[in-house]
Parts: structure tokens; C-alpha cells; sequence
């Protein structure tokens, strides 16, 4: 049954690049190439003929000043017919899950069959600017006619306008960071050290699992480091497979040093990588005898004032997704939160679970749902896989859709923060 | 023959203003090529013009859309029957030019397209080149490759336009020349995107009519002066060229030495004399033996780049646009690379672990970084091609294969397995080809579950360097197939030649008797070094017994032994290569060999060697002797495989031994070699031969029969 308008829009085939520590073994490739890679491998795994992709679209939270449309990049691999539109998106860390969904509105609608959807990142590749009066000397310099007025502008930078600026993870709005907000989120809804720690071990656990039997390998496509491809990343190299929570509760809380309790333990860290998924439409899917790994059934985004609680999007378009797909929180077999931070995720929860909440924030008399947590974040998340903003939806969809294929689950949700005060909810259907 | 006055044939006169358009445009044909009747028309086209009181100024350009003009009517040329005859053509067209480059009003050349060896000496007589800045557009003077030269003033008018080293190294390696470089060489005046050609030229035209600017002359500075403005550097840099040549031929090959001699003597006395003199030189070429068989080689290639690879009926090949390879070895890579490189498609790579799918992808990416530092290609290109390899353990990525080819180790079984795989995911129309030197098709077939639709496909090594490669049909392998593996193997870049299904296909085939005799002659005491030169003197680019070292001796001596075993005693290989494998000797790839290596430099042959052979050498015996041995050993061997049908004709067989031995193109070829020889001369010295050495010399019963009927290989025609 389809919950939404239009044609029904299945995920056949997904792969990412393993997701590496920003700064480590993808420290020479661009978000752009890791992008490649995965749409590469995507191609030969999913045994798809690239001319019959109608459209790529790939979110990236960072875009290079260099190659502004990432996707575009993609689709003029020498795989692809020169002919395939492509689009870059950025809806902060739910980037990739708007490609999925923006891919999924475009065959859904009949205008596209076969949609080519994820999302790239690189902190690894990040711009650094000059300052605004630096790059205002430069453009007079440029402009000028003449060799002495340019020298004369050029003569007018002062070694503090050299200083580059590095463009901060903080809210444009309120000037908050991230992991300020993370702390305010901890504070306000009464999230315990220890809570975020043992959240954070257990994400590291259950992702250490994960690789261990082979489930979060699968989805890997290996990458031949350049230039002499001798060396193969085959694993996510966040994931500490012999953290304690001893270990986690000697770091320092790093946003508030005195009484925070947000360490780089229990938040997501800053990770390059890149994933992707194949769309098609059902009938195409099932003409060509596809094994499909999942429908997308619903989603819904959500917005709130980032100077509230930044990161409780999630909280505001789960139950508008779960009511788009006609089901309740409890036919949920499996759950995928993104983990920004312990403190998020905890506080999503805590929402979810609130009848109070339910009843303030959204005028509804019951809870949106309780947790089942032996069937949230089966392989862990964010915290401990990493998180390449631009990349992380589609990792999760393709994490969701192929466990709940083992599985044998009906219905899967996927819950995403972002940026901005936004969160995205999908849900996923076998 | 000229056309019938007021009847144009190939020329079309259009005007603009005062300026008249001479378009050159050949009915029925794609290109423009060069004939007397059509110079004579465009001759008198010319003519007219200049004393045509409304003109002012002439241009001429192309109405085919990719050639201005490809170069002379070879089919013309090789009816040329004495050096008189074409001294005379040569002169002929020496006179046309002569009034194109006087002409009292201005003669532009618009260049789009293919602007090859006579097209060039047209555009070299205007009076100003106007060249697209496309892609399509070369310039060339390819002459020297078919044994001529530049013989309608190419020699005397190219070094006055871009200089005397730069003219040399134009004639003498033939090479093409893109619109960017000959703009910046002067060879042209300039430089145009295709939509404006004919408006710059008509621009030209005009300006030039009015006695405006003249045109570009582009190279200035100390260089040139120093060099070919005076006698003495001029004289230093022909010699330099002279010695190089040499070197390169070894005396085989007459024209790139008369194309410096040409060039030289018209520096040295003048346009005039220049012309007469390479007009000589051109008669005496025109019809000379090495000028006849370069020709025939290049009709056989051409012909051979049409034949789908089948006797009619022929299918269509299967398109391919995505390749599976099994193995990322050596041959595995070098393979995918020249597919994603020249063919460019995908190619998926698979090796038993990652490590190994990794020195895969080094190795092709290795290959395109060298075309890279080489500039054949951009570093965008380069990223490109790269990007078409990927590599994988499992058989991801072979369901969409058009083509897989295996190159795993040498052995039956495992090529099963791999055929046994690769069956289990590839589609039905999916052509698996056995990367095999020695393994017969049929035995791998066996119990494919599709056995029409196995084949071989031979490289050889280097895969990006070696220009052949044979596709051996098995007694099941289907048509379609057949021409599947044929049309990928020519989009590769490879000549493809069709061979049938028995024990080293052709080259090894006949390479083997060739390799076995080099053996023998060593074992009776004969100096490596003198069996060497004598191959090399012939005409081979290296001898037998350092081409051992390069195919590696450990091969060689298992490729022996599977011949040995096929054709029995007559392939029978001297002892000896089993003793150096043993002691670890594998030729060039491990050090040592029969030769020694050093910084990867032969050198010399390694004394080490011969103790462990038990050889001492004696005196050498003349090198024709040596040289008539060998060749007589692969010639017979050649006329055995053609009775078996190995070769689908003897001009298969013939390019097959030039681009896979390296079998001296001056010489034609194995079948063309016997015809030259006569079959009664060749029988009479394998008689001789077989009367010393024994019944491997036995005259192939074909021969006998040719000796007998006087029937050649190749027949009357070519």
C-alpha cells in the first residue's frame, strides 16, 4: 500500500565508503571524489546500467567552492550519458535523506524512474576563507587598471587580515555551536553524564558488533587509497571496539569546561565519507526482477527556533511521518536515530516518551511512542561509525533497509537532527 | 585525365564578393583523396581563377566534413610501373603547385579535418593556411610509412616554412600534428574555431588581395640562425638525423634516408634543384620493393579493420559497454586498463583478495599516469580513464558484462572454475574469453554450460604496447562471439586476427620451430651474440635468444613443451632452458638469463649462462646461414599452419607475424617472404637444410605444391 501520492519508490541497492575520522586515511581525497567512489560502486553492485539513471541528487552540508555541484560531478562520470541532470542539496545533516526523499518525489510524481541519491562530505576538505577585509583588498587589487594602484591596494594588508578563517559548526542565528547546544539540551532536559556515556558505549558497542559479523562491512565498498592503492579502507575507523565507560568518563567535557557534561566521547565526531542509494520506481524494480530492500513509505521534515532546543527536530516530524504512513510508533520493527550527540539522541527520546510533551509541543493526547531499545540503532550510530554531515541519511537508510531485510521487519524508521532547528523523519516498508 | 572542360568532377566554384571558393568535394567518396585527375582539375579549376579578371583572391577548402584532403590515391600510386613514370608524376604535380604558390592572387588553404601527405604539400603551396583548432584537424606527411616520400614539393617547401629539425622529424616519423601545434610551429597562419573557417580565410583572402599584412612567419630568435642558416649547422643537423636514422633502420628502409637527402640538397641549392632532386628520389622509391611491401601492409590493415572476423554470413557483434576481467594480474590489468583506456568502457576487476585487486588497479593506473607524463593524455583524461577501472572480490559488477575475459595462472582447471563462476552471474548473450597462450579452448569449454560462447583472446605483453591480438575460435565457439570478441578487440586498438583452436595458435606456432632452431644452434657452439645479430640483421627488432629472455624463460620453456607435445618430434626444443629455469634464471624479469641486466640495460650475454648450459662457443658461421636456419624453420612452419587453416588467409597470417613478432615489415611477411622468394627456392632449401638437420625441415606438402604449380601465397593482386 502506498501511504503517500503518486508512484510507490523502492531503495534497491545502496553502498557508502567506509566513514574515516576527518584528517586520517581520506585526508587527501575531496568530498567530491569519495562521492565518485560510492556512486561507482553503487553502479557495479547494484548491476544498474548507468544510462538508465534519470537523476542523481547528493546532499553536502560543506560544499567546495570548487566543485559547488557535487552531484552534477557525478553524474558526469565517464559512466554516466552526459545527460543526466544532477543537483546538489543542503538540508544540514539530513541532507542525504532529502535526496532520498527529493529522488523518491521525482519518481513518485513519474517524472524520473531511476534516481542515483546520497550525500558526500569531507572536514577533511573544508574551505578556509580569508577574512572579509583580506578578500575585499584582493578584489580592489583585481580591478584595478593600473600596476601602481594595485600595488597600492595590495600595500594596505595588514598581517591580521591574513589570518584565514575557518567556518565554525555554530547557528548562523543565535551563535551557538553545536555542541553548545548540545550542552544546553543536557541541562535543560536533565541528561546525566553518565547517561550520555553509557548511550556512547553502546553505540561503540553495537557498531563494534556490526563490523565484527560482517552487517556494517556489507554495505562498505572498499577504497584503494591513491596513489598506489596498496592500502584498502574496508572498516569505519571511529568505531572503539574497547572503549569503557571508565574510558569515556575521564574525557573532559569540552564546551562547557566546567559544568558541562559534552565530551568527544559521547559526541559524533567530525568524519569523511560518502554514500548512496539506488531509487526505482516499484514497476520498474519489479519488471526488471530486482531484489528490493525497501519502500519508502513516508517522511516529513520539521522546523523549530534554533534558540529554543537546536537539535529536537526529530521529536516534531516523527509522528507527522508515523501519521503519513498510517502506522503507529508500536508497528515500528526497527528504529535508526542519528546520534549527533548522547545528549540528542537522549532528549529525543525522553520526548517521544512524554505525554506532557506530547500534549505542549503537539497538541496531542497520547506519547508519539515508547523506545524498544533492542530495536534502536541495532548496529550503533553517529557516535561511534562517524558522521560526514552531507552523508549520514543515506547511511542510515541503507543501514535500516538492510537490516530490516534480515530481519524480516515491516516498518522502519529513520530520525534525523539538523542544522537550523530542522529534523527529518522516514519511514521505511518491506 | 582531365575532366571535360566545364564539367567539375570534384571541384565546386562558388563566389563571395570577389573572392572565389574552390571546394574540394569528391562525389561518391567520404574523403578527399588525391588523384592525377583530380589534380588536373583542380589545376586548371586554378587556372581559370588567376586569369579570371572578377577574381581577386582564391580559397580553398573541403566540402567533406572531416578531411580536407587525406593524402594521394594509393591505389593510383602502386600502378606506378617504373621510376620514370613517377619522376614524371612527381614533376606533374611539382608544376601545379609551382603556379598555386606563384600565383599572381592570393591562394588560401582552409583546413578542417585530415590535411595528410599530398593535402599538406597543396597547403604548404597557398599562400596562407587558415587551420580549425578541432580535434579532427591533423597534418601530416605519413609518406616515409609506405616507403616514399614527400613528392609533391613537401621536401623543399616544409623546412622553408617551420624550419629544418622540425620539418625532418615531421617527414621522417610521419607523425600527426593537431591544429594547436602546427598553429604554434607556423606550419599554419591561424587558428580558428570550425563555425568561422571560411569567413577567416575569405577575411585572409581579401586582406591579403588588397596587399595586406602577409602571412605569419613564426619562428625567430639565435636558434635557427645557428643552426640551419648556414651551411655548417644545417650540415650538423642533417648528419645528427642521418646517424639516428640509421640506427632506427639498419639500413632497411631507403625512404627516411632519401627524405634527408632531399630535404638537404634543396636547403643547399635551391628551390629549383630541390625539385628535380626530390622528384628523383621519389621515382626511385616509388617503385621499389620495401616502398611495395609497406603499401601492401597497409591495404592488408586496412582491409583487415573491416573484416568482422567470420566468413560471410556475418552476425552483428554483441555491443559491449562494460567488461568483466578475472584476474588484476599482470595480463588482468593490463587488459582492463586498455579497455577502459581505448575502448572506454567500464571494466570491473576481480582478484581473489583485496591486496591483489589493488596491485591491479596500481598497475593500469601505472600505464595511464605513463600516457599522462608522456602528454597523450590531459590529467582530466588521465582521472577519467581511471575512474572507468573498479575493482572487487566477489562477481559484483559482471551481471552487466558484455565481455569477460579471464587472465588467471596458466592452468586448466583453474580456468574452469573461473568459467564455471563467471557462467553462475553473466547473462546469456555475455562473450567469456580465456586470456591463454597455451590452453586449447576446447578443453576449457568443456562443461561450460554455454560453450558457444567461449573463445580465446591472446594478448600479448605488454598488453598497452603490443599491437596484436589473436581471438582463437573453438570448434563450438558461435559467430557472434567471434565477431564480439573481434570489434572490442579492434576498439581496444588491437589488430585482431581470427585463429583457429590448435596447440600456440599462430604466432607461437610459428615462433616455436623458430625458438627451437635458435636452441639447436646454440647447443652446436654457435655464439649467442652472433645468432642474435643475425635475426637483428635480418630485420627482427631483437634476436631469439634475448626475446627468450623477455618472454621469460620459465614460459617459454612450458609454451615449448605444449608444442613439443602437440606436433610431436618436430617440435622437439633443445635442451638447456629447463637447466637455467631451474637455477632461477627467468630472463629479463628476474636479472638474469642468457643475458645479464643491469639498472633493466642487457648486458651482455652472462657467462654464468653458458657454464651452467655447458657451452663453449665456437667460431660463428656467416649470418646468412645462421639467419636462413631460423627463417626457413618459421617460414615452413607458417605454410603447415596455413594447411590447417590456423589463419584464415595468408594476409591474416602475414600481419599477424609483423605485429606479434615483429617480423620485418620490409620483408612483408612470412607468406609474402616465400612468394618473393619463390615457393622452388624456398623448397629447395629446406631440402638442403632437411638433408643436414633432419625431417624438421620436411618442405610443408602446400609448398611442395606451389613449387610445383608455381601458385604464390598472396595470388596475382595483393
Amino acid at each position: 500500500m502506498n501511504a503517500m501520492n503518486g508512484r510507490r519508490v523502492a531503495i534497491v541497492a545502496g553502498v557508502r565508503t567506509a566513514f574515516a575520522k576527518a584528517g586520517t586515511v581520506f585526508g587527501d581525497l575531496r568530498a567530491v571524489d569519495l562521492a565518485k567512489l560510492a556512486a561507482r560502486e553503487l553502479l557495479e553492485r547494484a548491476e544498474l546500467d548507468p544510462a538508465e539513471v534519470d537523476a542523481v541528487i547528493f546532499g553536502q552540508v560543506v560544499p567546495s567552492v570548487l566543485v559547488p555541484n557535487v552531484a552534477r560531478e557525478v553524474s558526469l562520470l565517464p559512466h554516466f550519458p552526459k545527460n543526466i541532470p544532477a543537483y546538489s542539496l543542503n538540508r544540514a545533516c539530513a541532507s542525504a535523506c532529502q535526496a532520498i526523499a527529493s529522488g523518491h518525489d521525482e519518481i513518485a510524481l513519474g517524472h524520473a524512474d531511476v534516481v542515483l541519491a546520497g550525500g558526500t562530505e569531507s572536514l577533511s576538505d573544508i574551505p578556509i576563507l580569508h577574512s572579509t577585509r583580506m578578500s575585499r583588498l584582493l578584489t580592489e587589487a583585481a580591478k584595478a587598471k593600473t600596476a601602481t594602484a594595485k600595488l597600492a591596494t595590495l600595500a594596505r594588508v595588514r598581517p591580521r587580515d591574513l589570518v584565514p578563517v575557518t567556518p565554525a559548526i555554530a547557528e548562523p542565528s543565535t551563535g551557538q555551536t553545536m555542541g553548545q547546544s548540545a550542552e544546553k539540551m543536557a541541562k535543560e532536559n536533565g541528561i546525566s553524564r553518565e547517561a550520555q556515556d553509557r548511550y556512547a558505549l553502546r553505540s561503540h558497542q553495537l557498531a563494534a558488533a556490526g563490523t565484527a559479523d560482517g552487517r556494517l562491512v556489507a554495505e562498505i565498498a572498499p577504497v584503494f587509497l591513491p596513489p598506489s592503492f596498496d592500502t584498502v579502507v574496508t572498516s569505519d575507523n571511529g568505531i572503539r571496539t574497547d572503549t569503557t565507560l571508565d574510558a569515556l568518563a575521564k574525557l573532559r567535557p569540552v564546551f562547557d569546561r566546567r559544568y558541562g557534561t559534552v565530551t568527544a566521547g559521547n559526541a559524533s565526531p567530525l568524519t569523511d565519507g560518502a554514500a548512496a542509494v539506488v531509487l526505482m520506481s516499484e514497476e520498474k524494480a519489479r519488471a526488471e526482477g530486482r531484489e528490493l530492500l525497501a519502500f519508502i513509505r513516508s517522511y516529513a521534515v520539521a522546523a523549530l527556533d534554533p534558540g529554543e532546543q537546536l537539535l529536537m527536530g526529530p521529536a516534531f516530524a516523527v509522528p507527522v511521518a508515523l501519521e503519513r504512513a498510517h502506522i503507529g510508533w508500536k508497528e515500528l520493527g526497527l528504529v535508526e536515530m542519528h546520534e549527533a550527540f548522547a545528549a540528542q539522541v537522549l532528549s529525543n527520546i525522553q520526548a517521544f516518551e512524554s505525554r506532557r510533551w506530547a500534549q505542549e509541543r503537539l497538541g496531542r493526547s497520547e506519547p508519539i511512542g515508547e523506545v524498544n531499545w533492542d530495536t534502536l540503532n541495532v548496529m550503533g550510530g553517529s557516535i561511534a561509525i562517524g558522521h560526514p554531515f552531507g552523508a549520514t541519511g543515506a547511511r542510515i537508510a541503507l543501514t535500516l533497509a538492510n537490516e530490516m531485510r534480515r530481519r524480516g521487519v515491516q516498518f522502519g524508521l529513520i530520525s534525523v537532527c539538523a542544522q537550523g532547528g530542522m529534523g527529518f523523519a522516514m519511514v521505511l516498508e518491506r | 585525365m582531365s575532366a571535360p572542360p566545364g564539367q567539375s568532377v570534384a571541384v565546386r566554384r562558388e563566389m563571395q564578393d570577389e573572392v572565389a571558393v574552390l571546394v574540394l568535394d569528391l562525389p561518391g567518396e567520404s574523403v578527399n583523396k588525391l588523384s592525377r585527375a583530380v589534380k588536373d582539375e583542380l589545376a586548371e579549376r586554378v587556372e581559370a581563377l588567376i586569369r579570371d579578371p572578377a577574381v581577386r583572391a582564391v580559397v580553398l577548402i573541403s566540402g567533406k566534413a572531416d578531411t580536407f584532403v587525406a593524402g594521394a590515391d594509393i591505389e593510383e600510386f602502386v600502378a606506378l610501373r617504373s621510376a620514370e613514370e613517377a619522376f614524371a608524376l612527381s614533376r606533374e604535380a611539382h608544376a601545379f603547385l609551382d603556379r598555386v604558390a606563384r600565383s599572381p592572387k592570393p591562394i588560401v588553404a582552409a583546413i578542417h579535418g585530415a590535411c595528410l601527405g599530398g593535402g599538406l604539400e597543396i597547403a604548404l603551396a597557398c599562400g596562407y593556411r587558415v587551420a580549425t583548432d578541432h580535434p579532427k584537424t591533423v597534418l601530416a606527411a605519413p609518406e616515409v610509412q609506405l616507403g616514399i616520400i614527400p613528392g609533391a614539393g613537401g621536401c623543399n617547401r616544409l623546412p622553408r616554412l617551420v624550419g629544418l629539425p622540425r620539418a625532418l622529424d615531421l617527414i621522417l616519423s610521419g607523425r600527426n600534428v593537431r591544429g594547436t601545434q602546427a598553429y604554434r610551429m607556423g606550419l599554419v597562419d591561424e587558428l580558428v574555431p570550425p563555425p568561422i573557417l571560411r569567413d577567416v580565410a575569405l577575411a585572409a583572402a581579401r586582406r591579403l588581395a588588397a596587399g595586406g599584412a602577409p602571412a605569419r612567419r613564426g619562428r625567430r630568435g639565435l636558434g635557427p640562425l645557428l643552426l640551419e642558416r648556414n651551411p655548417l649547422g644545417r650540415a650538423l643537423v642533417l648528419r645528427r638525423a642521418r646517424g639516428m636514422t640509421l640506427k632506427r633502420t639498419r639500413g632497411h628502409y631507403p625512404a627516411p634516408l632519401a627524405a634527408i637527402e632531399a630535404v638537404g640538397y634543396g636547403l643547399a641549392h635551391g628551390v629549383e634543384r630541390g625539385m628535380v632532386r626530390e622528384a628523383q628520389l621519389f621515382g626511385k622509391l616509388a617503385t621499389s620493393e620495401v616502398s611495395r611491401r609497406l603499401v601492401e601492409i597497409f591495404f592488408a590493415t586496412t582491409r583487415l579493420k573491416k573484416d568482422p572476423g567470420v566468413d560471410p554470413p556475418a552476425p552483428e557483434p554483441k555491443p559491449v559497454g562494460h567488461l568483466g576481467v578475472i584476474g588484476a594480474g599482470y595480463m588482468g590489468s593490463g587488459i582492463g586498463v586498455v579497455a577502459a583506456s581505448r575502448a572506454g568502457v567500464t571494466v570491473r576487476m576481480r582478484d581473489a583478495d583485496l591486496p591483489k585487486v589493488g596491485r591491479g588497479l596500481d598497475a593500469a593506473a601505472k600505464v595511464i599516469h605513463e600516457a599522462q607524463r608522456r602528454r597523450q593524455v590531459s590529467w582530466r583524461e588521465a582521472e577519467r580513464q581511471l575512474a572507468l577501472l573498479s575493482g572487487t572480490t566477489d562477481y559484483s559488477g559482471f551481471a552487466r558484462a558484455g565481455l569477460v575475459i579471464e587472465a588467471v595462472f596458466e592452468d586448466l582447471e583453474v580456468k574452469r572454475g573461473v568459467l564455471r563462476e563467471a557462467e553462475a552471474v553473466i547473462g546469456p548473450d555475455c562473450v567469456f574469453a580465456s586470456n591463454t597462450s597455451t590452453i586449447p579452448i576446447a578443453r576449457i569449454a568443456e562443461g561450460a554450460s554455454r560453450p558457444e560462447r567461449v573463445l580465446g583472446m591472446h594478448f600479448f605483453s605488454p598488453v598497452h604496447r603490443m599491437p596484436l591480438l589473436e581471438v582463437i575460435a573453438g570448434e563450438k565457439t558461435a559467430a557472434w562471439a567471434t565477431v564480439t570478441a573481434v570489434a572490442f578487440g579492434r576498439r581496444m586498438g588491437k589488430t585482431a586476427i581470427v585463429v583457429r583452436d590448435r596447440p600456440g595458435f599462430f604466432v607461437n606456432r610459428i615462433l616455436s620451430p623458430y625458438m627451437n632452431e635458435a636452441g639447436h644452434l646454440m647447443a652446436e657452439g654457435v655464439p649467442i651474440e652472433a645468432i642474435d645479430r643475425a635475426m637483428v640483421g635480418y630485420g627482427f627488432p631483437v634476436g631469439p635468444i634475448g626475446l627468450l629472455d623477455e618472454i621469460g624463460l620459465d614460459v617459454a620453456e612450458k609454451a615449448g613443451r605444449v608444442m613439443h607435445e602437440g606436433y610431436g618430434a618436430r617440435f622437439a626444443p633443445a635442451a638447456g632452458l629447463d637447466k637455467l629455469v631451474a637455477a632461477g634464471r627467468l630472463g629479463r624479469k628476474s636479472g638474469a638469463g642468457f643475458f645479464r641486466y643491469r639498472d633493466g640495460k642487457k648486458a651482455g650475454v652472462d657467462p654464468e649462462a653458458l657454464a651452467i648450459l655447458g657451452l663453449t662457443p665456437r667460431a660463428a658461421p656467416p649470418a646468412a646461414e645462421l639467419a636462413d636456419r631460423l627463417v626457413c624453420a618459421m617460414l615452413n612452419e607458417a605454410v603447415r599452419a596455413l594447411e590447417e587453416n590456423v589463419v584464415r588467409s595468408p594476409r591474416d597470417g602475414d600481419i599477424a607475424a609483423l605485429f606479434g613478432i615483429g617480423y620485418p615489415p620490409f620483408r612483408g611477411g612470412p607468406y609474402r617472404t616465400l612468394d618473393v622468394l619463390g615457393a622452388g627456392a624456398a623448397v629447395e632449401s629446406l631440402e638442403r637444410l632437411s638433408a643436414r638437420y633432419g625431417d624438421r625441415y620436411s618442405p610443408a606438402a602446400l609448398l611442395l605444391d606451389h613449387a610445383r604449380t608455381g601458385a604464390t601465397f598472396h595470388g596475382r593482386g595483393r
